[in-house]
Parts: C-alpha cells; structure tokens; sequence
C-alpha cells in the first residue's frame, strides 16, 4: 500500500470523478438499486448543494458554489461544460420508506449534515444500547450504499468499453446542456 | 452523545491488525491507560483522551460500559485552553506600561516585548479553564471498521495518535484510495488498474 498522505493527493481526483458521475446518474434517471444489486428501493436526489472545481491555465483553481433548496443547477451545468468536477455534493437518499440527507466530499468520502431517520429517543439506561445500535445503523446504510456505487463505478471505468461507453454516455449528458 | 443527536459528520477508518489475547479486556486497559485525567491540568494547553459515551465529563471505564452489542463505544475527548487573542492583547499593554514606568524609558525593545508577550500568556493558560470536545467513536473489531463522529482535522490527528498508542493497532483513514486496498474485493489486476487511472476530462 502507497503512503496515506500521497495516496490521498494522488487519487483524490477518483472520488470527485465519482461525485460528478452520481450526478449523471440522478439527472439521467439511472435505477440506482439494480447498480446496487438490491432489492431495496433505494433512490438519490440531488440537495442543498453542490460544490465544482475547475483548474484554470495557470496554478489557480475556479470554485462554484451552489446553495440553496430550490437552486437551479445552471451554474453547475456550464461549469462541467467548461470542464469542471464535483468536489462536493448534499444527497437525499431513499432506502424503500427511509430517508438520509448527507453531505459528501469527494477526495475524502468525509461525510458532514447526515441525518438519518428518526428514531425514538429515550432516557431509560437499558433502552440506550438499543437506540445506540439503531442509529449506527442507519449511519451504516449510508456507507454501503456509498462504498458499493463506488467500487461499482470503478468497476465500469476499469473495464476496456468504457472509454466508447461509460465515458461518451456522461459526456453526451454533458453536452445535452 | 454525539451517536444519537440528530446529524453527524463521520470520518472512516479500517484498522488494521489483530489483538492478542482476550480482547475486550485489552481494549478496556487501553481505554484506562489513555483516559482523560479526571482532574483537569492546569499546565497543560491541550489534553485529550478517552472517556465513556455515557459520562464524558467524569470519566470512568469500570463503571460505564464500552461494549455495545458487538461493538466498542467510547469517546474521544479533547480539552483545549484557547486565549482569546483581545485578552493577550489587554494584558500586553498593561505590562508593557508598567514596565516602561519601572525602567523609565519611553519604549521595550523587541525582545522585551516578545518576553512580556510570553509571560502573559503563561499565566492566562493557567487562569483559564480548557474547553471540552467530546467525539464518539465505534469500533467494530470483526469486520475491522472504525467511525470517529467528526471530520475536524486536529481531531482526527489526535485520535490516530491516540488509538495507536492505547490499542497498537493502526488505524488506516477511508478515503477513495484506501477504500479500494482495505474494502474491495478487486483482484491485484484490477487493483492494478485503479491504480493507473488519471482524472477524466468530460468537456469536449
């Protein structure tokens, strides 16, 4: 295994390009959980925000934020025409009657804002391991969905079509804006 | 705690190794070992260690549990003295007044002034109390998984250091890269590939 500090630099460009290829798949329609392999109904939507970064000629680096729950995406849309990534984006995710909103960044996969679904909350001490389990949980159905849509992802990008397939298909999305 | 309050920000970790030996009681003598002090130092401008979930501010591992289910549920805290920058600044002047009346000159050099600046500061961390942090932290051992419920950098320093030296193991962060080497099930072929992959360029 390569150090951890340079392996971070050095791949942190695989997460953001997995951030923007979640985006082509909410905006396409894409069956989130048979690329899962689930019987899960699980679904992605698009939140609050969504952050892109674009490298300029010279060491400087563009940032676009965008914020806001009913904020149009046009921003973004012509920043990846213009060849920018996602860096970061807030995801509304539904797992059958569930739902989770998070916040992802894509060079560390941190997750920040995640909340999960309600649950009771109680004082009584031997009610408390329960309660404990129960939220883990749901924190745990966050990260296998992220995990699993990942390596997928990986998977599709290592494979030798991709270029003709994969590639063209988020770069025709990009160009139908 | 942090656990069950409404949101979260979760760091990942995979750990990696195994512990020898009965593990819940080594795990439980390495809480104990790198406890937080009950008695908060006064020297000290930053401390941190563990501290049960269900009493961070008193803590004590033999009596609240770290065991939930199948999992190690502990905290993580972080007491920090931090002078306000306006009350190093305050007490400057008064000293460097004062020192100006006793010498009779009408200005301190550098030096003089650094010095002053340093003996302020002394006394301030010594006055003022530290501010808590408390971070839970779950571990599941079998599957080697790790959630530190925070993403602060400093804090995830602190805990890397910490885990390190109370449990021997390491923990390795969970960001794309290691998540490929500690959680895919890719052959080294394709793990080869991942590896020489270069970012995508999407705009024609």
């Amino acid at each position: 295994m390569l150090d951890i500090a340079t392996a971070y630099n050095k791949y942190k460009f695989l997460g953001n390009d997995f951030l923007t290829w979640i985006w082509f798949l909410i905006e396409t329609d894409q069956t989130i959980s048979s690329l899962l392999n689930t019987k899960d109904a699980v679904t992605l939507e698009v939140g609050n925000s969504i952050v892109l970064e674009n490298k300029l000629g010279d060491k400087s680096k563009e940032k676009i934020t965008i914020k806001g729950d009913q904020a149009g995406l046009e921003e973004g849309t012509t920043a990846l025409k213009k060849g920018a990534w996602v860096t970061q984006i807030n995801l509304i995710c539904k797992i059958n009657e569930d739902e989770y909103k998070f916040t992802i960044k894509g060079e560390s996969f941190n997750i920040t804002s995640l909340k999960t679904p309600k649950i009771e909350l109680s004082k009584k001490k031997d009610e408390i391991e329960g309660l404990v389990l129960e939220k883990a949980f749901s924190c745990f159905k966050i990260f296998e969905v992220i995990d699993t849509l990942f390596l997928k992802y990986l998977e599709k990008r290592t494979v030798d079509d991709w270029n003709n397939k994969g590639l063209q298909d988020v770069k025709n999305w990009i160009e139908s804006f | 705690m942090g656990l069950i309050s409404s949101t979260h920000s979760i760091s990942r970790y995979h750990v990696d190794g195994k512990i020898e030996g009965s593990i819940t009681e080594k795990v439980r003598n390495g809480l104990i070992k790198h406890s937080i002090p009950k008695i908060e130092s006064e020297y000290d401008e930053i401390l941190a260690g563990w501290a049960p979930v269900e009493s961070p501010y008193n803590p004590d591992f033999n009596k609240f549990s770290f065991l939930f289910g199948t999992y190690f549920l502990f905290s993580l805290r972080i007491d920090k003295k931090t002078i306000p920058a306006k009350l190093i600044q305050k007490y400057m002047v008064i000293e460097i007044e004062k020192k100006k009346k006793e010498s009779g000159r009408d200005f301190l050099s550098k030096n003089e002034k650094s010095e002053i600046k340093e003996t302020v500061t002394d006394i301030l961390i010594h006055k003022i109390p530290a501010i808590p942090n408390v971070y839970d932290v779950l571990w599941n051992y079998e599957e080697k998984n790790l959630y530190l419920y925070t993403t602060q950098k400093a804090a995830n320093e602190f805990f890397e250091t910490i885990f390190l030296k109370s449990f021997n193991l390491k923990p390795i962060r969970l960001f794309p890269y290691t998540i490929v080497e500690t959680k895919s099930k890719f052959s080294n072929p394709q793990k080869d590939r991942v590896l020489t992959l270069a970012p995508l360029k999407y705009s024609r």
